[in-house]
């Protein structure tokens, strides 16, 4: 708290980021963990709660007449712009925020006084929800050529590591350590995936220390072991998966990659995925693009194609498809390595990994894969999504990238997922939120260390028990596609990369389809279980009623209820079905602010109001806005007041010049 | 003229067909008069039927006496045809031309085609206009069908009925003809239930340099506002494009002498710079390199969304006048037959929940398009992959539909049909079997008397068995107007057209599928509840009644 330097400014203005002309009074609030803005207008009293951790950037703008106004970029990709009437309040905000969005102790991440009222039980079964073990059991191990290693009990041969890998049997303790010296990091060939249909594997390390012709003679027994833990085939890739110029620079640091002679039987491939400073770059590039203000549409392809985002997405995908393929169709384990294995390795092995086992395709496999690949093998979260303050050259979206892969595949395979891109959307917001200890520190080393599981609870577990609200309701677990690996076309015009507005502009709301089909779905197979319930209820009470007219017995029976379930379309249909609104009522998003509701005590302000921890808008708002009947209430009547007129045009006007009546002046010069 | 004389081959025996994502094909290739035919003899594989004139362009081209002819259609497919022997080759080949090219309209297929279905509805008389003046006529007495154009000679293009104000006489009407381009006076094109404003539509005003004006003209314009209410006038190109146009006898409408409507401009291309703008389209759709890069940029410099965005851009700021500001609407650009149509057609779908039925929209196409006079035989002429690039050939009536499809993707559960509906509509405007897209007017049509030699696609499609595969399963009536966005960031390509013969849809049509089964599963389960419920009451109201005396 002692860097709150204001807690509460009065008259600050929420201004609108589709037309900067409209704008909210209301009360701008700090406390330990969040910036609140309540409206004042005392109808709606809509709240829009920031956590410190997702503020990605603060930038104090010019004062202007009306105020100093504060432009506020979060890591969930929302954008607030506020303007404080005095330039002193905006500035102790400012610079309260800007100590509050960098904590320098984990101590101060939310997820450390974040307290959903669970007991200690429930936190703990909350964090056994994902259970590594059982991952491993179910890809069959151990078996014949894998052995569950605890040559890094204690992290003594790598701090980086879980301190339980699989390694081939053959793989001696003294080979391991051996390989580790030679590797990055001492991050030596671990297994990641193992395909139980052909006894194929991937496999993850970091970049040899091979300089220009150094060798070792364990590392290169590594691979060998690798290769015979693999009896269908004679060789096995390894994917380097920097650009070719990256990796031989590396050289020169006494670093690089394989060299095909000194290693048997291996095949070397590279694969251009570039580095976190080019991905860091390319977002910030599109996330400017986003953030145009009625952009043509030219502007807009072209600062996409410019930013390079969907040709690193297509990069990565290229490389999951590579591996998948020769895993599966080849029958060829491959190592994967980058150049400490803990970026791009993650990226590509789990891009396989969903291709190759529908597993992971599903909500709880989702899960595991990320624990498997991400958080059990070392990825810095805390570098790369700053949850800490640090060094700004560490950050890159790197799971982010991942977590659009998925996307794009849940676009081309619509009934091969049992989540939906709800799931991944809230997943995304959690890696920044720090609202869960799933995704602290860089490593589970640290983990240990700070004793997470003691003091934080689990985001896996919070997921789960809501986990209808992430379901697919196409997901099929009969069909081809869920079934089997995927078989990926790669050229663009065979498999469609889109622009994910639905994550980088999902605050715009009216820029995302305007009725969920799969909410719409969702209430369908929810009808219909209750319907398949009344059915069973109705059949029962025919077949007693039956029986007892045979008898001959009289027995007065109920009424028979109304039906129930008429309704459930209409309504929402009226939910879904509004108009994307020109009068300006709904424009007050970002209406909720996805940590709303986290029941947190510490901070609340009006705590009723609070529904759900998630980081989700869409559901609710449209409740809120009640826009639907306005909108179309005979419009020429006299119910609308006269403002409502010159909004109704601002919204996200059509004709860009400024309102139609009563001003009449978007004419052009006439004649 | 005899179709034999332009079959040179009629037949060739082992020619082997390639399509993406089927496997090659051997078979014989026989031409008719209308049809490249190849079929295999195994009774399993399908066999291809290709009407010639879904042909856009052939190459050809030989490896020894081998020959092979690529064909490219005008749905955007493109197939390959190897066939041996040199000769059969180049003979099927100018065939081929010459059958996909032929002058005369009533050469065409619709002509000899001879429905194999029992026609239920005569899809001619199933939306007369008088029909649809009656789902007016009783929201409003201000409007009148006028006959003045029954010989079609005040407007050749226009239908011999046409909705005006009540007070304007047929004199009055044939004045202001002579005032407006193809003398396209403005005309009734839609009418707001809500707060009684209307579209109109017609050609640009004929002022020239001198600033001609036409007393009729005005008055009749006025006599579509309310006492104290102000119009306006969308003209869909640019203020700049519009002034050009007076250099050539047109021009736009004088703020001094129309005082009580206000203009706006709008630039929504035409012509040549649309056709351009589809045949780059096609040709990022169909770079097979895997270059991201080079995707996006070839995109973007096809201006295809570019076109999509301005078109809907346009069409919303119509609805908005209508249902926001309460102001009728005028929308008219230099013939009347292109983008005034797509806005008006548009716009409607934005307000009016019945053109988003099927057979609203389907009366929409035949009021807006057909009888609005939209030129379908010289705008569809060619396609995406044609060299002759004719000053007429536009795909006008496809950018509409891809936006109806942008809309559609907006609010999957507002629209009774789906995107085959659409992809449906847009096939047989380019080649039919049916005689409804054929001609370029009423006129025409009626000329070609196409009612009676030929059968309309809405015989065909309103037969329940077709309809159910043009249905969308998630569709709830929805009475709201629809506003979507139209940013860049909401507009995306419509893969099921343009990349449809360029990935698998399996898995498309597997969700697609679920989708229908989920919904119908429902359906089937509240049809059993509701019977039980019956079931359940009758036998209880017998217990009843013997229980009661």
């Amino acid at each position: 708290m002692e860097h709150i330097r204001t807690p509460k400014v009065e008259n600050v203005r929420l201004v609108d980021r589709v037309s900067s002309k409209k704008a909210t009074l209301g009360t701008l609030y700090l406390t330990a963990t969040h910036v609140i803005f309540v409206e004042n207008a005392p109808d709606t009293r809509k709240e829009t709660w920031i956590l410190h951790s997702q503020i990605s950037t603060i930038e104090k703008q010019a004062t202007t007449a009306t105020g100093c106004p504060l432009l506020i970029r979060c890591k969930n990709f929302q954008i607030i712009q506020l303007v404080i009437p005095q330039e002193r309040d905006c500035h102790d905000v400012y610079i309260s925020l800007i100590r509050l969005a960098r904590p320098v102790k984990y101590e101060e991440l939310y997820c450390f006084s974040f307290n959903p009222k669970l007991d200690k039980e429930e936190r703990e079964q909350g964090w056994m929800l994902i259970d590594l073990d059982e991952e491993y059991k179910r890809m069959g191990l151990p078996n014949n050529y894998w052995q569950l290693s605890d040559v890094n009990r204690d992290y003594r041969v790598c701090d980086s590591y879980p301190t339980e890998v699989y390694v081939p049997k053959s793989a001696t303790a003294h080979i391991i350590v051996g390989s580790s010296k030679f590797r990055s990091r001492r991050r030596f060939p671990a297994l990641s995936y193992y395909y139980k249909d052909n006894h194929a594997s991937i496999c993850r390390s970091s970049q040899p220390l091979s300089g220009f012709s150094a060798r070792c003679l364990e590392d290169e027994q590594m691979l060998q072991a690798i290769r015979k833990a693999n009896p269908g085939s004679d060789f096995i890739y390894v994917v380097d998966t920097r650009p070719k110029l990256n990796a031989m620079a590396n050289r020169a640091a006494g670093k690089g990659y394989e060299n095909e002679d000194n290693y048997s039987n291996i095949k070397f491939q590279f694969i251009g995925i570039e580095n976190i400073h080019v991905m860091r770059s390319s977002l910030q590039k599109m996330l400017e693009v986003c953030e145009l203000k009625s952009p043509s549409m030219s502007n807009f392809l072209w600062g996409l194609e410019n930013s390079g985002w969907l040709r690193h997405i297509k990069a990565i995908m290229d490389a999951g498809i590579f591996i998948a393929k020769a895993v599966s169709e080849e029958g060829a384990s491959v190592l994967v390595h980058c150049s400490d294995g803990w970026d791009r390795t993650a990226q590509v092995c789990s891009v396989a990994s969903l291709l190759l086992d529908p597993h992971y395709r599903t909500l709880k496999g989702f899960m595991v894969l990320i624990e498997k690949d991400w958080i059990s093998f070392g990825h810095k979260f805390n570098h790369r999504y700053g949850n800490l303050d640090g060094d700004p050259k560490e950050i890159s979206p790197v799971i982010d990238q991942f977590i659009e892969c998925v996307w794009q595949l849940m676009e081309q395979f619509p009934c091969a997922f049992e989540f939906n891109e709800r799931f991944l959307i809230h997943i995304q917001h959690h890696i920044y939120s720090c609202q869960f200890g799933n995704f602290l520190c860089n490593s589970q080393k640290e983990r240990q260390e700070l004793k997470i599981q003691e003091r934080t609870y689990s985001l896996w577990s919070h997921l789960w028990k809501n986990r209808a609200d992430y379901l697919n309701p196409l997901f099929r677990t009969d069909h081809g596609q869920t079934q089997e690996s995927f078989h990926l076309p790669t050229a663009p015009c065979n498999f469609m990369y889109k622009f994910w507005s639905g994550m980088y502009n999902r605050f715009e709301k009216g820029m995302q389809p305007r009725q969920s089909v799969t909410d719409y779905l969702m209430a369908v197979k929810e009808e219909s279980q209750q319907l398949e319930e009344e059915l069973e209820a109705l059949e029962e009470r025919l077949e007693k009623i039956q029986k007892v007219q045979l008898n001959g017995t009289k027995v007065k029976s109920k009424q028979s209820e109304p039906s129930k379930y008429s309704g459930f379309s209409t309504s929402d249909n009226s939910l879904a079905n509004t108009p994307q609104d020109y009068s300006g009522n709904m424009k007050s998003f970002p209406s909720r602010s996805p940590s709303q509701g986290d029941e947190d005590s510490a901070l609340i302000l009006t705590q009723d109001n609070l529904k759900s921890s998630d980081p989700d808008l869409s559901v609710n708002s449209d409740q809120e806005s009640g826009v639907e009947d306005l909108s179309c209430r005979s419009p020429s009547g006299g119910e609308r007041a006269p403002s409502e007129d010159s909004e109704a045009t601002s919204q996200r006007p059509y004709e860009p010049t400024t309102s139609l009546i009563p001003k009449y002046n978007i004419v052009q010069s006439v004649g | 003229m005899e179709f034999a004389e332009l079959i040179k081959t009629p037949r060739v025996d082992n020619v082997v067909l390639h399509r993406p994502f089927y496997p090659a094909v051997e078979g014989t290739l026989c031409l008719t008069g209308h049809h490249l035919i190849l079929s295999s003899r195994q009774d399993s594989t399908e066999e291809l039927w290709l009407l010639h004139s879904n042909i856009d362009a052939i190459d050809k081209r030989f490896v020894g006496s081998l020959g092979t002819i690529i064909i490219k259609c005008k749905d955007f497919r493109i197939i390959q045809l190897d066939i041996p022997g040199m000769e059969e080759c180049l003979n099927i080949a100018s065939s081929i031309e010459a059958l996909s090219t032929l002058d005369s309209v009533t050469l065409m297929y619709p002509f000899f085609y001879r429905p194999m279905f029992e026609v239920i509805e005569d899809g001619w008389h199933s939306f007369l206009p008088e029909q649809e003046f009656e789902l007016y006529s009783s929201a409003t007495s201000e409007w009148r069908l006028s006959y003045v154009n029954k010989e079609f000679a005040v407007c050749p293009s226009y239908p011999p009925i046409v909705i005006v104000p009540k007070s304007i006489d047929d004199d009055a009407l044939r004045k202001v003809a002579t005032f407006r381009h193809g003398g396209r006076f403005p005309v009734l094109s839609y009418y707001h239930k809500k707060n009684g404003m209307v579209i109109m539509r017609c050609g640009q005003p004929l002022t020239g340099t001198s600033g001609r004006r036409c007393k009729e003209d005005e008055k009749l314009i006025n006599a579509t506002l309310r006492a104290g209410k102000r119009g306006y006038v969308i003209d869909t190109r640019s203020l700049h494009v519009a002034q050009q146009a007076r250099a050539k006898g047109g021009g736009f409408e004088q703020e001094a002498h129309y005082p009580q409507w206000r203009r706006i401009h709008k630039s929504i291309e035409r012509y040549h710079i649309l056709q351009e703008s589809l045949i780059k389209l096609m040709e990022a759709c169909n770079d097979q390199t895997h270059n991201m890069d080079r995707w996006l940029s070839k995109l973007e410099a096809s201006n295809w969304l570019t076109h999509i965005k301005e078109i809907l851009t346009t069409a919303c700021l119509a609805a908005q006048c209508i249902d926001r500001e309460g102001a009728s609407v005028l929308v008219h650009g230099t013939e009347g037959t292109d983008s005034t149509l797509q806005v008006t057609s548009l716009a409607q779908i934005i307000l009016e929940p019945r053109s988003r039925t099927i057979r609203g929209f389907e009366a929409l196409i035949e009021r807006e398009w057909l009888q609005a006079g939209h030129p379908f035989l010289q705008r569809c002429a060619q396609s995406a992959y044609c060299n002759s690039k004719q000053k007429w050939e536009a795909p006008v009536f496809l950018l509409f539909l891809d936006c109806v499809w942008q809309i559609l993707r907006q609010f999957p559960c507002s629209f009774e049909f789906n995107e085959h509906f659409l992809i449906m509509l847009f096939e047989h405007a380019y080649a039919s079997q049916f005689g409804t897209f054929l001609g370029n007017s009423e006129s025409e049509r009626c000329k070609l008397k196409l009612q009676q030699k030929t059968m309309s696609l809405w015989s065909w499609v309103n037969r329940p068995c077709e309809l159910s595969k043009f249905t969308n399963p998630l569709f709830e009536a929805n009475n709201l107007v629809i506003w979507p966005s139209v940013a860049p960031q909401s507009l995306q390509l419509w893969e099921g057209l343009f990349l449809r013969w360029n990935r698998s849809s399996k898995y498309l049509d597997e969700a697609y599928e679920e989708m229908v089964n989920i919904i119908d599963y429902n359906k089937e389960l509240q049809a059993k509840v509701n019977l039980l419920r019956r079931q359940l009451a009758e036998l209880e109201t017998e217990d009843g009644l013997c229980e009661s005396p």
